[in-house]
């Protein structure tokens, strides 16, 4: 009757990372939001939930010490944005109002992932106190 | 851990921004220094941004830093006044201004210190959410 992590922390553990992945691409877009030609860029959730589940790495594996690492960055879950306003010229698709948002709720729902997680923790704590 | 990654693209862009601010003020603060030839005559300054993709490594092409590729000098007419009596003026009587824009300096400020705004609230929400991660567990 052994707890596993794993199962025990449920889905969690793995929205939380990709929720942190997602702010790091968010805060690149905001950061570049003054850059002539940057594409705005975004994390597709859904599929890099799905690959955080699957423990895919994304980039290649290494099987010998001697290979160049292939990175971790996930390639199909990260795309370009479409943008919704014409090109105002200098060819830069950053929506700052948008990427402000976008951050805001990305950092509430990895804030929620959190504290599901804790709550998982307490639990845990809980059953191995017996209660006490 | 992604998240000292958003401190360096914010403190990129932060960096960027605070050089926008002072090619504006320098402008600014120049922009009535009259001289008697063109070489001589102060010209706006502008910085240009460029996105950094990391590629050196390939872990960190999500994210992208700001990187100020250089600083320009405006090659808008020089604003060239005739005002003989003006000591600094040429034998034909002629005085040159810079080419600052004061209206579109101010935007150009406003805008910038808006950015910096922005990039130092990424951080701050970044500095949280790491913040109650180092938490998880206790209690």
């Amino acid at each position: 009757m052994a707890i596993t992590f794993d199962k025990a922390l449920g889905v969690h553990q793995h929205t939380v990372g990709v929720r942190a992945r997602r702010s790091e691409v968010i805060a690149s877009n905001i950061a570049n939001a003054d850059t002539p030609n940057y594409k705005a860029r975004d994390i597709d959730f859904n599929k890099a939930f799905a690959a955080a589940k699957s423990k895919q790495g994304g980039g290649m594996q290494i099987t010998n010490e001697r290979h160049i690492s292939g990175g971790n960055s996930q390639f199909a879950e990260l795309g370009f944005q479409v943008p919704d306003q014409p090109d105002t010229g200098d060819g830069n698709t950053v929506d700052v109002q948008k990427e402000k948002a976008e951050f805001m709720q990305n950092g509430l729902e990895y804030q929620a992932g959190i504290g599901f997680l804790s709550s998982k923790f307490s639990g845990l704590r809980n059953a191995i106190k017996g209660g006490q | 851990m992604s998240f000292f990654n958003v401190f360096d693209i914010s403190a990129s862009a932060m960096k960027a921004q605070s050089v926008r601010l002072n090619t504006t003020a320098s402008n600014l603060a120049n922009a009535d220094s009259i001289s008697s030839s063109i070489d001589q005559t102060y010209r706006a300054r502008k910085p240009v941004f460029e996105a950094e993709l990391n590629k050196a490594s390939q872990a960190q092409l999500e994210s992208a830093q700001v990187k100020v590729a250089g600083i320009v000098e405006s090659d808008a007419p020089l604003r060239k006044e005739y005002y003989p009596e003006h000591p600094m003026a040429n034998e034909e009587g002629y005085i040159f201004k810079p080419n600052v824009n004061v209206i579109e300096e101010m935007a150009d400020m406003m805008s910038a210190s808006r950015s910096y705004q922005a990039n130092v609230q990424v951080a701050e929400a970044a500095k949280q959410m790491l913040n109650s991660t180092l938490n998880l567990g206790k209690s």
